[in-house]
C-alpha cells in the first residue's frame, strides 16, 4: 500500500524495466555462467537493553568464495534515531536502506513528528513485500524513539518480527546461540555491548561468511555511538600501500634532452569582468 | 540461510500454525500458537503474534506465509477503519471477514494466506468465520485451521458444545491449541487466546510449560 507523502516509488507489482537489459547484459557471457550478485554472508546481531539498543555486524562481503571486501559496512543509517544492519545481497541491502532513509525524511517532515520506528518497518515491509522477495535484503531495524526502544527484523518477502534480541545472516545460528544464553533483560549498555560482540564473534569464528572486524551501533536517548571498528581482526596484514617511488630508485644510463620548438599561431585574450 | 530460504516451498517465513474460534454462550474464544518457522526446519520467532486485532472487537488469526499475511490484514484494518468512518458505526464482523475475503479471492494466484476472523457485533452477536486459502468464506460455530488442525479435527468433533460457559470454552481452546501443539512440529511456543464478549476483549497467554499435559512422560 503506497503511503501518501512519500516519494513516488513504482506503482504496483514489479518493474520488468530491466529485463531487456539483463537479457543483453546476459548474451555477452554466451551461454557462461553470469557472474553471481555480491552477497553479504553476514552475521548480524541487536540486542534491547535498559537505556537503548545495541547492533551489531561482521564486516566481510563474499563473492562466492571470494572474499571482496574486508572492510564492509553493514549497518546502515536510517534516521538520527534509526540504524539497519542488512544481509543478503550487497546491492539491495544499500539501495533498500538509502531508500528508506529518504522516505522516512519526507514522511517525517510531511507529518511533522520525529521518525519512530514503526514508521520505517512499515515503509520497508511494504517495499519488499511489492517484489515478493526478488530484492534480497535480510534487515535488523534498531532505534530509540518516544515510545521506547525497539527491533525490529523484516524478511526479504516483507514479514516482521519484533523480539529483545535476535540475529540474521548465513552465521545467525551460531549468533542465535550465544543470544538465547545469554540475554537478560534490561542489561547495561556494557553488558549489552559485551553480548553483542560475543554472538558476531561466535559468527566469525564458525561461519565461513562471516569474518573480520566487528562494528557495533550504540543507540540511546542521547545519542548514537557508531563504533567502527569494535573489535579487530586477529588477522592483520602489514602492507606498505605506497607505491609511489623516489627518484632514482631507477638508475638513470643516459639522458637525452630534445626542446620542441612551438611557434605562436594566434593569441586572443579574454577578459573577465569580475 | 539463503539456502534455507531458497528450498523453502513457501515464500520465506511461513506461519505453519495452529489456528481455532469457537462461540460459546455470549462470546467468542479465538486463539493461535506463536511459532514462525523457515522451511520446516528453523524456528524462526517463537513468540509471533498471530491474532492481530482488526477493529475494537473483531479479531483476526493468520496461516499461511507470515508476509502475504501480514500483508492482508494491514490492508484489512485499513479498509475497515475506513468503512467504519464512513459509516459512523463499528464495523460487522461479516464486513471484516468479507474484506479478507475480496482480498484473498482477488489476488488468489499471489497469495499464500489463509484466516480466521472471530468477534462481537450488534447485529448478530458473537460470529466466527473462516476464510481459506482460495477465498472461500464461511460462517461456523467452531473452526479450526492451519497445519495442526490436521490432528485435532477427532478433539474438535468430539468435544465441542455450542453454549458452553466462557471457562468451559477456553478449556476447550486451550487443551485443542496444546494438542496440536505437541504433534505439530511446526506449531509450538505459547498459545495465545483472545475472549470476546459484548463488554469488551480479554487477552489470556498460556506460556509453553503451563499448557495441559496429554501423556507426556
Amino acid at each position: 500500500m503506497a503511503l501518501v507523502n512519500v516519494l513516488e516509488t513504482p506503482a504496483g507489482g514489479f518493474s520488468f524495466e530491466n529485463a531487456s537489459r539483463n537479457a543483453a547484459l546476459e548474451k555477452i557471457f554466451e551461454g557462461r555462467k553470469t557472474p553471481t550478485p555480491l552477497k553479504t554472508g553476514t552475521t548480524i546481531a541487536g540486542v534491547v537493553f535498559k537505556d537503548g539498543v545495541v547492533l551489531g555486524a561482521d564486516t566481510r562481503a563474499t563473492s562466492s568464495e571470494v572474499v571482496a571486501d574486508k572492510m564492509c559496512a553493514k549497518i546502515h543509517y536510517i534516521a538520527p534515531n534509526i540504524y539497519c544492519c542488512g544481509a543478503g545481497t550487497a546491492a539491495d541491502t544499500q539501495k533498500t536502506t538509502d531508500i528508506l532513509s529518504s522516505n522516512l525524511a519526507i514522511f517525517s517532515l510531511n507529518s511533522g513528528r520525529n521518525p519512530r520506528m514503526v514508521m520505517a518497518t512499515n515503509i520497508v515491509q511494504d517495499m519488499l513485500y511489492r517484489y515478493h522477495g526478488n530484492i534480497g535484503a535480510h534487515l535488523i531495524l534498531g532505534g530509540v524513539d518516544c515510545t521506547g526502544n525497539h527491533l525490529y527484523k523484516v524478511g526479504p518477502w516483507g514479514s516482521i518480527d519484533t523480539t529483545p534480541f535476535m540475529a540474521m545472516g548465513s552465521g545467525d545460528l551460531a549468533a542465535m546461540g550465544i543470544l538465547e544464553d545469554k540475554f537478560k533483560p534490561n542489561m547495561e549498555m556494557e553488558e549489552a555491548k559485551e553480548l553483542v560482540r560475543a554472538a558476531i564473534d561466535c559468527g566469525i569464528m564458525n561461519d565461513l561468511g562471516s569474518g573480520h572486524n566487528i562494528d557495533l551501533c550504540v543507540i540511546t536517548r542521547q545519542g548514537v555511538d557508531y563504533i567502527r571498528p569494535f573489535q579487530e581482526s586477529l588477522y592483520k596484514d602489514n602492507r606498505n600501500t605506497k607505491y609511489k617511488y623516489r627518484r632514482g630508485t631507477t638508475a638513470i644510463l643516459t639522458q637525452e634532452v630534445v626542446p620542441l620548438k612551438l611557434e605562436v599561431v594566434q593569441e586572443t585574450v579574454l577578459r573577465m569582468d569580475m | 540461510m539463503e539456502r534455507r530460504c531458497l528450498d523453502a516451498q513457501n515464500k520465506g517465513v511461513s506461519t505453519g500454525t495452529t489456528i481455532l474460534a469457537a462461540t460459546f454462550d455470549g462470546g467468542v474464544v479465538i486463539g493461535s500458537d506463536s511459532r514462525a518457522s523457515v522451511g520446516g526446519e528453523y524456528v524462526s520467532s517463537k513468540t509471533i503474534n498471530k491474532v492481530i486485532q482488526v477493529h475494537d472487537q473483531i479479531f483476526c488469526c493468520m496461516a499461511g506465509s507470515l508476509a502475504d499475511a501480514q500483508a492482508v490484514l494491514k490492508a484489512a484494518k485499513f479498509h475497515l477503519s475506513f468503512h467504519s468512518v464512513q459509516m459512523q458505526s463499528p464495523p460487522q464482523v461479516i464486513a471484516a471477514a468479507s474484506v479478507l475475503k475480496e482480498l484473498c479471492y482477488n489476488n488468489k494466484d499471489e497469495l499464500q494466506a489463509g484466516f480466521i476472523t472471530a468477534g462481537w457485533d450488534r447485529r448478530k452477536g458473537p460470529q466466527v468465520y473462516v476464510v481459506s486459502l482460495g477465498g472461500m468464506m464461511v460462517r461456523q460455530s467452531v473452526t479450526i485451521a492451519g497445519s495442526g488442525s490436521t490432528y485435532i479435527y477427532g478433539y474438535v468433533d468430539a468435544k465441542y458444545r455450542p453454549n458452553m460457559t466462557r471457562e468451559e470454552c477456553l478449556q476447550f481452546a486451550t487443551n485443542a491449541l496444546a494438542l496440536a501443539m505437541g504433534r505439530d512440529n511446526v506449531s509450538g511456543g505459547v498459545a495465545h487466546l483472545v475472549v470476546i464478549t459484548k463488554s469488551g476483549v480479554e487477552h489470556v497467554v498460556v506460556p509453553g510449560d503451563k499448557l495441559p499435559k496429554f501423556h507426556d512422560q
